[in-house]
């Protein structure tokens, strides 16, 4: 129940009830970077929840034995399982660098426009760089 | 609740096209929004072709001149046209803010305009603020003080306490912010919306207001308040250039500031 649902009511030049439309939002507000950052955070934060649950799994595979580690393994290993391994790795890193801007807009700081839009391209910057720099430590460690 | 799509009943259908004069040499268009109670159909957008040699240089003067010359029903309000009464609050162009401060030469390809976001219609580019003004009347806007005032004399001020309402005071209650805010568009029904947090926050700003820990237990709530996610449109679309989303930031803190 939308206490708002009383204002979609109107009336005409006669007096008869009409119902009133809702005005445009997400269909003509122009994306912004401030918008953007923001539903990303919500987003990242939703995947990793699912991340974690892969992480689980992977988990309860190591506990079931060498049959079960070795298909987790494989699966994990596979095309498939290494791009849902890269997508929770930038989820990670998205999310910890905007919590970061999160702990700072908390503490007050961050707010002039300015700051707000470098802090957020910074966020951007930093977690491709930390992906790309987890994922080639990575295959290095591999060798 | 977020609803990302509009109700069948709010859908915008294809509307007229008013060409511009013969002999118009720079043609502008705008693309209007219209709804007419009257006549049962669903909103659509208008197109008028404007010759910007005969017409001032702001979307408000755009806006009148179709209102004069080419269709006298187009409604929209407006008052001051020099950005302090806050009437001509409108999107333009895929953002929030006031027509008689937006240069026409600043948006690029027909100038697209609907009203306020995620409002009812009351007609045409007229939306219904009954919402946050009475969200506005809620954190009850005036000073509050217990001690009386000195004899014939005004409650006094030192330079630094007047300097904490510079960006509070010069709110015009245009809805801009509010209207330009995700989580005011899914929750507004509770949020209050980052214009009257501003206001509420220029209260609690005030050294002469004695109200701040009342002002604060009013606030302290998972919706009136902590909707705000700190996404920042509201400070990015202000036409009066003030942070909205500081104030929101500020009464966060003193919340968790007063518990120790």
């Amino acid at each position: 129940m939308d206490a708002r649902d009383a204002l979609m009511l109107g009336r005409d030049s006669e007096g008869r009830l009409v119902r009133r439309p809702l005005s445009p939002h997400l269909q003509v507000y122009r994306w912004q970077i401030t918008m953007t950052l923001s539903i990303l955070h919500r987003i990242t934060g939703v995947g990793l929840v699912i991340g974690t649950g892969l992480l689980v799994s992977w988990l309860m595979a190591v506990a079931s034995g060498p049959v079960g580690f070795a298909e987790a393994q494989a699966f994990f290993g596979s095309v498939l399982g290494r791009f849902l391994l890269f997508c929770w790795t930038l989820a990670l890193f998205y999310h910890f660098c905007n919590g970061i801007r999160h702990l700072a807009w908390d503490l007050g700081h961050g707010y002039d426009l300015e700051t707000f839009s470098r802090s957020g391209w910074f966020t951007v910057g930093a977690t491709v760089g930390l992906t790309l720099f987890a994922w080639i430590l990575g295959y290095a460690l591999l060798g | 609740m977020a609803t990302f799509t509009l109700p069948a009943n709010s859908r915008i259908g294809a509307g007229q096209t008013h060409k511009a004069p013969a002999g118009a040499k720079r043609v502008k268009e705008f693309r209007v929004y219209r709804w007419n109670p009257d006549d049962g159909q669903n909103p659509r957008m208008d197109t008028f072709e404007i010759d910007l040699d005969q017409c001032g240089p702001m979307v408000l003067d755009a806006l009148i001149k179709i209102k004069n010359e080419v269709d006298t029903t187009v409604t929209f309000r407006r008052s001051c046209r020099e950005g302090i009464c806050g009437s001509c609050a409108m999107n333009i162009d895929g953002t929030n803010t006031l027509a008689c401060l937006k240069p026409i030469d600043e948006v690029q390809g027909p100038v697209r305009i609907t009203p306020l976001p995620h409002m009812p219609v009351v007609k045409d580019l007229v939306p219904d603020l009954s919402q946050p003004y009475a969200q506005l009347r809620s954190i009850e806007p005036w000073l509050k003080a217990d001690t009386p005032p000195p004899p014939d004399a005004e409650r006094l001020q030192s330079k630094e306490e007047r300097a904490k309402l510079d960006g509070l005071w010069e709110c015009i209650l245009c809805f801009c912010c509010s209207t330009s805010c995700p989580s005011y568009w899914w929750n507004g029904d509770r949020y209050l919306g980052p214009a009257v947090l501003l206001q509420a926050y220029r209260w609690i700003a005030d050294s002469r207001d004695e109200a701040t820990g009342e002002r604060l237990d009013a606030l302290e709530d998972p919706f009136k308040l902590y909707r705000c996610h700190t996404i920042m449109n509201c400070t990015k679309t202000c036409p009066k250039g003030l942070n909205p989303a500081q104030a929101i930031g500020e009464i966060k803190k003193l919340i968790v500031e007063r518990r120790g």
